[in-house]
C-alpha cells in the first residue's frame, strides 16, 4: 500500500469539508508577530463553549442538585463523540446527565492501582442473575469486587450486551470511523483515552452503556430500547479507586441512519464508599461478600 | 456433590503418569464412574488434523488454520467448554463478546453466528450445532467470582479463570487478554424480566458444536470444573477436539486451501 493509498494520508487540496470557510477564519486573525500572535491566543481565553471541562470544577454551571458545589471535583461536558477520562478516589460519586435525550455515556472502569483489574460484563450479569443494570446494581470487575455501584437511577434505559461501536462497524453503517471525523467509534476513543494512561487494546474488555436501552426478546432478538428521553441522569458511587474512560458515541444498535448523539454532562465529588450500615451492603448476599471482598482487598493497601 | 473436605487424611488420587499418589490436597471432582460417554466424531468430512482430549477440570489450546472446522464434543453431556478465540497471528485481537451479539442482533449463539473480535472482524463462524442455542452471556468461573456466587468456602477450588491464566501463560498471554468468552453446551436464558442465569443444559452425551476458522485462530478452551452450579451437570466429563481440514468441494474457491493461500497473498 502506498502513501496516497493509506486511509491516514492527508486528503488532497478541495477535498476537505468547505462549510466553513478558510478565508474568514484567517481574516479574525492579526498573527504576524510573535507578540501579535500571543496576544490573539490570550485573546482567545475566557469563552464558554457548547462542551468543555469546567475548572475549578466547582465553577461548574450544571452543579447536580442537592450537591454541595466546593466538593466536586470533576465536572465536564463531553461533546457529541468526544470522550474523557479520570481517575477517582474510593469514595467518589459521579454522576452522568443526559439533557437532551441522546447521550450514550459507554463506560469502562479498572481499578486504578491495579489496572489489570478492570470491568467484568460477563460476572456483573451473572453474578446479580440480572441483565439489566438498574439501581444498586453492582460494576463488578473479574477479581470478585465492587469497582462502582450504581447509586442513582431516572433513566432506566441501559445495555450491557452490545458493547460499544468498532471501526469495522461505524465504517460499515455511516462510511467513517475516523476519531476525528463525523462517526467515530466508541473502541477509537476508549483506545485514546486509554493510551493517555498507558493502556492499549489488550486492556480493553467488553463494555456498557448508559441511557439508550436494549432488551433481549425471548428468541434472543436484542430489541432496541432507546431513551427514557430528555433529563435523565445515572449515579454511581466508586468503591474502589477507579479510572474512567468514558466515550459518549452513538450506540451500536441505533436504528437511525444518521449518527445522532447528544452532550453528556459529567459530574464527581468527594464521598464515601458503601458502608456496612447501609441497606446496599447486605441488599442480596452476592452484594454484601462482594463489598467483603472490596473491603478487604482496599483495608490492606491502607485505602 | 462435592463437599468441602475438613480431614487431612490422603486420599488415592490418579496422577498424569497413570500411577496414583496420595495426597491432602483437595482436589476437584473428576466424573462419576460409570458415566455414559459418547465420543463422537468431526461433523464435517475431511481430513483429520488434530484429534485431542480435554481432560476434565483441564485447560486446552491449539491454533486452528483458516478454513479449518474444529468439532468440539460433549462427550459426557452438558459438560461447560468455556473458549476464549484470539488471531493467531495478532492476538491482542481477541474474541468479542458485544461484538458477536450487536452484529447479529441475538444474544445466544447458534448455527450462522460469526464469532466476532475486538475489531469487529470474523475469527470463526459456526457451521453446525447440535444444541438448542450456546451461551456467551454467562462468562467464566473462578477462585474470585465464585466467593460472591457461592461464598468463601469454595475460594480454594479450582476454576476457569485459573485454566485461562494457566493456559495464557503457554502462549505467551496473560491476564490483560482474559476477557469474556464463549460456552459451548452451557444454557443462561435471559428472562423477560431481566432475570439471567445458568440452568440446567439442554445438551447430552455427544453432542456437537463445529466452528471455522476465518483467519488462523488460537482457540483456548477451560474444561470447567465448576462445582456449585449446573454447568457441567455436577459432573465434569471430557471434552473432545477434532480439527479437519474439510475435503475441497468441486468448483468450490473457498476451500481451504484456497482461504489460506488467498490470505498469504494478500
Amino acid at each position: 500500500m502506498t502513501t496516497a493509498e493509506s486511509s491516514t494520508a492527508v486528503p488532497q487540496h478541495g477535498r476537505y469539508p468547505t462549510r466553513q470557510a478558510p478565508a474568514r477564519a484567517r481574516d479574525l486573525h492579526l498573527t504576524d508577530s510573535v507578540r501579535s500572535a500571543r496576544d490573539d491566543a490570550r485573546a482567545q481565553g475566557g469563552q464558554a463553549g457548547a462542551w468543555m471541562p469546567y475548572l475549578p470544577a466547582s465553577d461548574s454551571p450544571y452543579c447536580p442538585p442537592g450537591v454541595d458545589a466546593a466538593a466536586l471535583v470533576w465536572a465536564e461536558t463531553v461533546a457529541p463523540g468526544g470522550y474523557t477520562h479520570k481517575v477517582l478516589a474510593r469514595g467518589t460519586r459521579l454522576r452522568f446527565d443526559d439533557p437532551s435525550g441522546d447521550a450514550c455515556a459507554h463506560l469502562l472502569l479498572f481499578n486504578a492501582l491495579e489496572p489489570v483489574e478492570r470491568l467484568n460484563v460477563a460476572d456483573t450479569q451473572k453474578v446479580p442473575w440480572q441483565a439489566y443494570p438498574s439501581q444498586d446494581h453492582p460494576l463488578l470487575s473479574g477479581d470478585g469486587r465492587v469497582l462502582a455501584v450504581v447509586s442513582g437511577d431516572s433513566s432506566g434505559r441501559h445495555d450491557a450486551f452490545c458493547g460499544t461501536t468498532t471501526d469495522a462497524w461505524n465504517e460499515r453503517k455511516y462510511g467513517d470511523a475516523r476519531p476525528e471525523g463525523p462517526s467515530p467509534s466508541g473502541r477509537g476513543l476508549f483506545l485514546k483515552a486509554a493510551a493517555k494512561h498507558g493502556l492499549s487494546r489488550r486492556d480493553l474488555p467488553p463494555s456498557l452503556s448508559f441511557f439508550q436501552g436494549v432488551r433481549v426478546e425471548p428468541d434472543g432478538t436484542l430489541a432496541w430500547q432507546g431513551s427514557a428521553g430528555a433529563g435523565t441522569h445515572v449515579e454511581l458511587v466508586a468503591e474502589m479507586p477507579l479510572l474512567v474512560l468514558v466515550a459518549n458515541v452513538a450506540h451500536p444498535l441505533d436504528p437511525r441512519p444518521g449518527y445522532v448523539v447528544g452532550p453528556l454532562r459529567v459530574h464527581a465529588w468527594r464521598g464515601a464508599p458503601t458502608g456496612p450500615g447501609e441497606p446496599r451492603f447486605t441488599a442480596t448476599p452476592e452484594l454484601h461478600r462482594a463489598y467483603l471482598n472490596t473491603i478487604d482487598y482496599c483495608e490492606a493497601r491502607g485505602l | 456433590m462435592a463437599s468441602t473436605r475438613t480431614e487431612t487424611r490422603p486420599v488415592n488420587y490418579p496422577t498424569a503418569a497413570g500411577g496414583t499418589v496420595a495426597s491432602t490436597v483437595p482436589v476437584g471432582a473428576v466424573y462419576a464412574e460409570g458415566s455414559p460417554l459418547d465420543w463422537g466424531a468431526s461433523l464435517v468430512e475431511g481430513a483429520v488434523v488434530l484429534d485431542e482430549t480435554v481432560a476434565p477440570n483441564a485447560p486446552w489450546s491449539a491454533v486452528v488454520r483458516t478454513g479449518h472446522v474444529l468439532t468440539i464434543v460433549d462427550v459426557g453431556g452438558n459438560q461447560s467448554a468455556d473458549c476464549l478465540l484470539y488471531d493467531a497471528d495478532d492476538p491482542e485481537e481477541r474474541y468479542s463478546v458485544p461484538d458477536t451479539l450487536a452484529w447479529q442482533g441475538n444474544a445466544y449463539v447458534r448455527t450462522g453466528t460469526v464469532l466476532r473480535s475486538s475489531e469487529g472482524r470474523p475469527l470463526m463462524t459456526v457451521v453446525a450445532n447440535e444444541v438448542d442455542r450456546q451461551d456467551t452471556i454467562g462468562g467464566a468461573c473462578g477462585k474470585e467470582s465464585n466467593t460472591l456466587r457461592y461464598g468463601h468456602h469454595v475460594m480454594f477450588q479450582h476454576g476457569c479463570r485459573e485454566n485461562f491464566l494457566a493456559e495464557a501463560g503457554r502462549r505467551g498471554l496473560g491476564v490483560r487478554d482474559i476477557v469474556s468468552n464463549l460456552n459451548w453446551f452451557m444454557n443462561v436464558p435471559v428472562e423477560a424480566d431481566g432475570a439471567l442465569g445458568i440452568v440446567d443444559g439442554m445438551s447430552a452425551p455427544g453432542r456437537r458444536v463445529a466452528v471455522r476458522a476465518e483467519t488462523d485462530v488460537l482457540v483456548m478452551v477451560s474444561n470447567c470444573p465448576q462445582m456449585n452450579n449446573p454447568c457441567n451437570d455436577f459432573n465434569p466429563t471430557p471434552l473432545r477436539m477434532i480439527v479437519v481440514e474439510p475435503a475441497p468441494v468441486a468448483g468450490d474457491s473457498r476451500s481451504a486451501h484456497a482461504a489460506r493461500t488467498a490470505k498469504e497473498g494478500a
